[in-house]
């Protein structure tokens, strides 16, 4: 490297010193000034971006805006170049096992041009991380990766010009490679030395311009996991695993029923014990002690009586006929599984239904589910004084952890500025963990004992105090044409949600609706939201109106789309999959598949029936997934191969039972999940669209597999098993019917 | 109660409620966080360690009855600095997400070798069934732990 001639500097000071950055801060504005003037020495850039809620959709660009108003401004991320080129960069988005430490630095590292290992991420601190709504949605890659590739361009843009004008070049004639700028006649300076250790912060727009996917470097390749070895050698601490000095082990009392209120309490024994400190307030009720075990044996002396709730208590047994008939009053606005939007109505489907060839009622059913993340929630909370004022600091494992930062501030009345919340890496969530219930218990035994408390659930509490995946009933009435076109859908959810609830096919006659209901059990986000169930229910019919006609479900499938890219992964999977081979006696073969979030998936099963007893079982699974530009085709296989086998519970043997406000299977051993020996051979094919944007793959993978395994029941007995999961103790055998078998 | 523990080739003079689990003590007590909780029930094999070079969920076990016999956590593991052969196998394989369940698959996969050096795809499942991954890593555990035999087989440690 040669140095820099002294002659030709300094640099515009003006423009390049550090200044008041002005900017909507979302209530840790302060903080965050002062966080930016400590970084010392070195580059700040932070991307100032329109608010986009870019929810994948085809089509959709990089920022997916309404073009009739004006989005506000906010923060889409910031990073910090060190004077000795440590990258840091910071971003809300949390990691829960997906993998985005890795693949976001990546996109990072690409546009900036520094080697990956230089590139560190801070996630998910409420304090240092630009505001964002949580990580869910598959929005990582598609919104946050597009965010710090343009952050990683403009800071690259402006080393550029920072060099141009020490060398007093032209910078066209500089290349920046490697965390260097190079000049003529390799002359080269690296980016951390341009700042001269002086503190420079530059902010930039989003109008620049970014590195086509068949140029990428970095991105696009199979890194492996940038923290992999904390991961193999026990080392990495999540939620759970945090400590401090003097902490103590929380445990809170739990309702004999949901919903239930206390009714007396006596906690004096508990009182007694030493080293226990007891807070009661309302219906909180919870112990810290120096271990876990002293905080369960304190939990058991505290005498409560418990009042149930008033109303009805519907079971796992009647949750279907309770769902249909008792509607949520609320007409708009968000729903746990969507947004409850009008009904979507095309052409007049009352008459096209009456006039089809032919026409196929039926009703779908999907149990509540639970997430069943590895690591239960869990919660360290201390709170401190500080010159001006308390302030309150949680590690927890949480997909949003600026909601619970507001949940924490609205919990104990305080400014959110003077809270500060803080996602360690975490056993993850599928969707499960949006909330900060586990904050909220932990940070209220911290203040009442004055010390650092930890409160990690057990899996029973996860089981009976999470939020489940909303049960529904879909109903769904379609007519044909004797040919094979789809010319009426009349299609209406109750309760699941409205995610992907339209069809992908072209049907000149629809009606769709969403009716949300009072859920008796609490209800939430899970991978993929309501695409799991809508897509159930819409591709098991559609299987059905294609055998109702003896045409092949791959064909009519392809008949009635008009999406070359979700008509290109249908023909992959079913090419990869040998449709139309044949299969073993007792044997079926079955397909689906469709399109959400900006991922257009199908996947190919094979099962076997086992004839006596009705148990399923898959022998092999093929998915094809196309979500446009890969970034980490490694990464992207990990999401499809986990989304397929989670999807297996769900498909097969997962519920919730639960009778008079109470969850009856409550334990890993009551409720299965996946296991080795459910797993099949599965393969993954990635069709990797370079001329399409990045869009996320943690959800969408989920949804053709259940009605894949669904047809494929029916191609092997000729049974249509209409609710999910479908065969849990069996399949009813007695249904069957002679099935038009592909296979 | 007082009793010695044997961790990872180090022992604890410790002074505990022997109906403690042995889980609760090596986190609690001994900060080795690298065992899990994931269940309570061994029902998920996240908290395996090996006690005695037994394959135990360490969830259920008493602390009292480790007493005096040689424990070994994920933390035990590498050698010198350098990875055990399911650990460098799990790396290669890249056989985790969030990587919650890895140390008690690793632990579970570590006994498994010592019984069965050369596994077919069958054991390996079998004797993992009790290991639960909610993330769907399965096939990439199936071929870290066979990749595990191999590695082992050409001279690695463990």
């Amino acid at each position: 490297m040669s140095a820099p001639d002294s002659t030709m500097r300094p640099t515009e000071p003006e423009r390049y010193e550090l200044r008041e950055v002005t900017l909507r801060l979302d209530g840790n504005g302060t903080t965050r000034r002062e966080f930016i003037k400590t970084l010392g020495g070195g580059l700040v850039v932070v991307l100032v971006t329109k608010s986009a809620f870019a929810w994948g959709r085809p089509g959709a660009g990089d920022a997916a805006v309404s073009e009739t108003e004006e989005p506000p401004e906010e923060i889409g991320a910031w990073l910090h170049i060190g004077e000795d080129g440590a990258v840091t960069v910071y971003t809300g988005k949390v990691e829960f096992g997906q993998g985005i430490r890795t693949s976001l630095a990546q996109e990072l590292a690409e546009e900036l041009h520094v080697p990956l290992s230089s590139v560190t991420l801070v996630m998910g601190d409420t304090d240092l991380t630009p505001f964002d709504m949580g990580t869910f949605g598959s929005r990582s890659t598609p919104q946050m990766g597009t965010q710090l590739r343009k952050v990683g361009a403009a800071a690259r843009e402006l080393l550029l010009g920072l060099a141009a004008e020490r060398w007093q070049v032209n910078r066209a004639t500089l290349i920046a490679k490697d965390g260097q700028i190079v000049g003529a006649k390799g002359k080269s300076l690296s980016y951390g030395a341009l700042t001269d250790g002086r503190p420079l912060t530059e902010v930039v727009r989003e109008d620049v311009a970014l590195t086509p996917a068949d140029e990428w470097v970095v991105a696009g390749t199979s890194e492996p996991r940038v923290n992999e070895r904390a991961l193999v050698t026990g080392t990495h601490r999540y939620p759970s695993d945090m400590v401090l000095p003097d902490m103590l082990y929380g445990k809170v009392l739990r309702p004999t029923s949901i919903g239930a209120t206390l009714g007396q309490v006596d906690t004096s024994a508990t009182e007694a014990l030493p080293g226990v400190t007891v807070h009661h307030d309302g219906d909180f009720v919870g112990v810290a002690a120096p271990n876990t075990f002293a905080a369960e044996q304190a939990l058991e002396t505290i005498q409560a009586i418990w009042k149930r709730a008033p109303g009805p208590e519907p079971s796992s047994d009647d949750i279907y006929e309770y769902l249909r008939k008792t509607p949520r009053p609320q007409t708009s606005g968000f729903h746990e599984g969507g947004f409850i939007e009008r009904p979507h109505v095309v052409g007049d489907v009352a008459a096209a239904l009456a006039s089809a060839d032919h026409r196929v009622t039926r009703t779908y059913n999907v149990a509540y589910i639970a997430h069943v993340p590895l690591e239960p929630r869990a919660a360290l909370a201390q709170w401190t004084d500080e010159h001006d004022g308390p302030k309150l600091t949680v590690w927890t494992g949480t997909q949003r952890p600026f909601a619970v930062q507001e949940q924490l501030a609205t919990a104990f009345g305080m400014p959110k500025e003077r809270v500060r919340v803080i996602v360690p890496d975490t056993g993850a969530g599928y969707g499960g963990k949006h909330t900060g219930e586990c904050a909220v218990e932990a940070a209220r035994l911290a203040k009442a004992a004055g010390k650092p408390v930890t409160v990690r659930w057990t899996r029973e509490e996860e089981f009976r105090w999470a939020y489940f995946r909303p049960a529904g009933v879909i109903d769904v009435d379609a007519g044909i044409s004797r040919d094979g076109k789809i010319t009426a859908w009349a299609f209406d959810n109750y309760n699941s949600g409205s995610a992907a609830i339209r069809p992908m096919y072209a049907i000149p006659n629809q009606r769709i609706e969403f009716h949300p209901s009072e859920s008796p059990l609490r209800q939430g986000s899970y991978r993929g939201l309501a695409a799991t169930a809508n897509h159930f229910a819409r591709e098991m019919h559609v299987d059905e109106l294609a055998h109702t006609i003896g045409m092949d479900p791959v064909a009519f499938r392809l008949k009635n789309l008009d999406d070359d890219r979700l008509a290109a992964v249908f023909k992959s999977a079913a090419e990869k999959f040998g449709w139309g081979d044949k299969v073993p006696d007792g044997h079926g073969v079955g397909i689906g598949g469709g399109f959400e979030k900006g991922g257009y998936v199908a996947t190919a099963v094979e099962v076997a029936v086992d004839r006596a007893r009705g148990g399923v079982k898959l022998v092999r699974a093929v998915t094809a997934f196309d979500c446009g530009a890969i970034v980490n085709p490694d990464g992207l296989r990990h999401q499809i191969e986990g989304a397929l086998i989670q999807g297996i519970g769900g498909a097969l043997f997962e519920a919730i039972d639960f009778a008079h406000a109470v969850i009856t299977n409550a334990h890993l051993a009551e409720y299965r999940v996946p296991r080795f020996s459910d797993v099949p051979p599965i393969e993954v094919v990635l069709v990797n669209r370079k001329d399409q944007p990045s869009f996320g793959a943690g959800e969408t993978p989920i949804m053709g597999l259940a009605p894949a395994v669904g047809a494929a029941i029916f191609d092997a007995v000729g049974v249509r098993v209409a609710t999910l999961p479908m065969a849990r103790g069996g399949i009813d055998l007695s249904k069957a019917q002679t099935p038009v078998g592909n296979g | 109660m007082k009793m010695t523990l044997e961790v990872n080739g180090t022992r604890h003079e410790i002074d505990v409620d022997p109906a403690r689990s042995l889980l609760g003590v090596l986190r609690e007590e001994l900060g080795l966080t690298g065992t899990k909780y994931g269940c309570g029930e061994s029902e998920c094999g996240a908290c395996t360690v090996l006690l005695g070079g037994r394959a135990v969920h360490s969830c259920v076990t008493p602390v009292a009855s480790a007493a005096g016999t040689p424990v070994t956590t994920i933390e035990g593991l590498p050698k010198d600095g350098v990875l055990h052969p399911v650990q460098q196998a799990f790396l290669n394989e890249g056989a985790f997400q969030c990587a919650y369940c890895t140390p008690g698959m690793i632990m579970r996969a570590v006994a498994l070798l010592a019984e069965t050096p050369a596994p077919s795809e069958q054991q390996v499942k079998d004797g993992l069934e009790g290991n639960v991954c909610r993330c769907g890593t399965h096939p990439r555990v199936i071929a870290a732990v066979q990749r595990a035999a191999t590695l082992s087989a050409n001279g690695g440690h463990g």
